[in-house]
């Protein structure tokens, strides 16, 4: 029997999207405000976006979080999928249970305890606060991510196909290269984008870890928020709210298509 | 042959050895060192604790720390008003994202199965944007003589605007609004599965829709409803963005606390003390957390 929506159904799925979207959709609508005042409609108008471009602190803080969310995430995929390898593909090595522990625990952790603890970490060990305390702070948040991420795609994957290629002769090291790597290359794109992603939002662990030079978008947007709204916050996250849309759909379009792809391989 | 088969043993160690190292530099001593400060006394310094550390004097390390900081944790209620206060409003979001996430799951499980991913995506897409952002959002509709006050005086439901920015009201919505998809998603997954021939036997036999719901469909997402509790409980509880943005000053949330013992009175040990009460604090939901999800990996074909 196929499924019938009822009225509730209709009903509760067009409110909840209402209330998931509209804060954003009004955040983006009043982005475009004449007014300085950000909940009073003055006419439509670009001029936060220019006010924006010419305001070097925000420039600043935004080029500081694309690098530390670059460097954190691409280490934390190396990382991570390291780390879900060492987990599904090791069996039981000494230590097991503790390295688990690890992997799950910075993830459940309030991020007030994670921040903390590397702070103090950062001090004991005499190391500058700034961009690299931030980095190294995001790679082992984000990394734990990744490995579940991959470890999930490492779980459902064909052992077969990997036995198969040493049973030919080939090395590990090339059985995963060219085996192993390839299929599960899906789920390592969506670790890094999440890595990124959670990198470019962290608030509370950058706080935390970072010094003189090395304000993030999320610190800066939290300070001005703080002293009021502010029209150009509005443009500032237009514009990511707009990148990271964009990105989620090409993410989307690729992993489609590499799906179309292996599927009419398969047959 | 000898040679390569240690290089190769060499290469395979260093797979769990790198991230393990990782880990163990960067998540486990850190928690030590938390741990550590949390027993020790605070000074005017920089760094404002006393390192009561020395590896040639064991003892007059271990004789330095003391429980102290808990003492004062235990004799300041203002630590208990914000334990117990940051319970009750992670518990309260919670039941109330169960309300909100609810009808929305059991939406997407029934729509036409060619829609389902769609509806999928579009409960993720907002957690890809910034949460910060999410929050800021609900600033200017919240605010007195914000968009909701206008719009509810467009409408004339209103005549006086309402005050709902910096109060706990306000930090349940933005809780609900942010975690919503932590909740809907473990929902849908268990709702999806469902088999809807139980329903249709139960009201062939006479069954209210109202009553076969909660006697089928509520007991059969059980699984999902745990999970999705939880998953929403346990960030809750020590959340600190929320409250300091959309709550009033009195709302006490121990997250909040901790972030004010560090930055604001600069009392580093206190703040390590506070830290450890909140993990003292989810120990028991993470454990029950994780004991679900294991049994949730099993069922798995």
């Amino acid at each position: 029997m196929t499924r019938r929506l009822s009225i509730f159904n209709v009903t509760s799925l067009v409110m909840g999207f209402a209330f998931l979207y509209l804060p954003i959709l009004l955040l983006v609508v009043y982005s475009f405000n004449a007014s300085r005042l950000v909940t009073v409609w003055g006419g439509f108008s670009t001029q936060w976006y220019g006010a924006l471009f010419r305001n070097q602190a925000l420039m600043e803080a935004a080029w500081v979080t694309l690098r530390i969310a670059l460097l954190s995430a691409s280490i934390a995929t190396v990382l991570g999928t390291l780390a879900a390898l060492a987990l599904t593909r090791y069996g039981r090595f000494p230590g097991r249970t503790l390295f688990t522990g690890m992997v799950y625990a910075p993830m459940v952790m309030p991020e007030v305890v994670t921040g903390l603890s590397l702070l103090l970490f950062f001090v004991a060990v005499d190391l500058d606060r700034g961009f690299w305390t931030i980095t190294l702070a995001h790679t082992t948040l984000t990394m734990c991510f990744v490995t579940v991420v991959v470890q999930a795609r490492l779980m459902t994957f064909d052992r077969s196909l990997e036995e198969a290629a040493m049973d030919l002769g080939a090395p590990p090291l090339r059985t995963f290269f060219s085996v192993t790597l390839p299929l599960i290359a899906p789920s390592i794109v969506a670790g890094f984008l999440l890595a990124f992603t959670l990198s470019l939002d962290d608030l509370v662990v950058a706080s935390f870890n970072t010094g003189p030079g090395a304000t993030t978008l999320p610190i800066k947007i939290y300070s001005q928020v703080r002293l009021g709204l502010s029209p150009e916050i509005n443009a500032a996250s237009t514009i990511l709210i707009g990148l990271v849309t964009l990105g989620v759909i090409l993410a989307t379009l690729i992993s489609k298509r590499s799906v179309l792809r292996s599927r009419r391989n398969a047959h | 042959m000898i040679e390569r088969s240690f290089t190769k043993r060499l290469t395979s160690g260093l797979v769990p050895a790198v991230p393990y190292l990782w880990l163990g530099l960067f998540f486990l001593v850190p928690f030590l060192i938390v741990l550590k400060i949390s027993l020790s006394d605070p000074a005017i310094a920089q760094p404002p604790y006393k390192p009561v550390f020395a590896w040639s004097d064991i003892t007059g390390f271990l004789s330095a720390l003391d429980l102290e900081n808990f003492e004062l944790l235990t004799q300041d209620d203002l630590y208990f008003r914000a334990t117990l206060s940051s319970v009750r409003i992670a518990a309260i979001s919670t039941i109330l994202l169960l309300f909100v996430g609810f009808p929305i799951a059991y939406g997407m499980a029934r729509a036409p199965e060619r829609h389902r991913s769609l509806l999928v995506a579009l409960v993720i897409l907002p957690f890809w944007t910034s949460f910060l952002i999410r929050i800021y959002a609900w600033i200017a509709i919240l605010k007195p003589e914000g968009l909701l006050t206008q719009a509810l005086m467009g409408i004339g439901l209103i005549s006086d605007p309402i005050e709902i920015l910096n109060t706990e009201w306000a930090v349940y919505i933005g809780i609900v609004y942010a975690y919503l998809p932590f909740m809907v998603l473990p929902l849908y997954a268990t709702l999806e599965k469902m088999d809807d021939t139980l329903l249709e036997a139960a009201l062939d036999l006479g069954s209210t829709p109202w009553r076969s719901f909660w006697t089928i469909t509520v007991p059969l997402a059980m699984p999902g409803i745990i999970a999705g509790s939880l998953l929403c409980f346990i960030p809750a509880v020590g959340e600190f963005v929320i409250p300091d943005l959309l709550g009033g000053s009195e709302t006490l949330m121990i997250g909040r606390q901790l972030w004010s013992e560090f930055f604001s009175n600069r009392d580093w040990p206190l703040a390590s003390a506070v830290a450890i009460l909140l993990l003292i604090i989810l120990v028991v939901p993470i454990v029950i957390y994780r004991d679900v999800e294991a049994r949730r990996m099993e069922m798995r074909p």
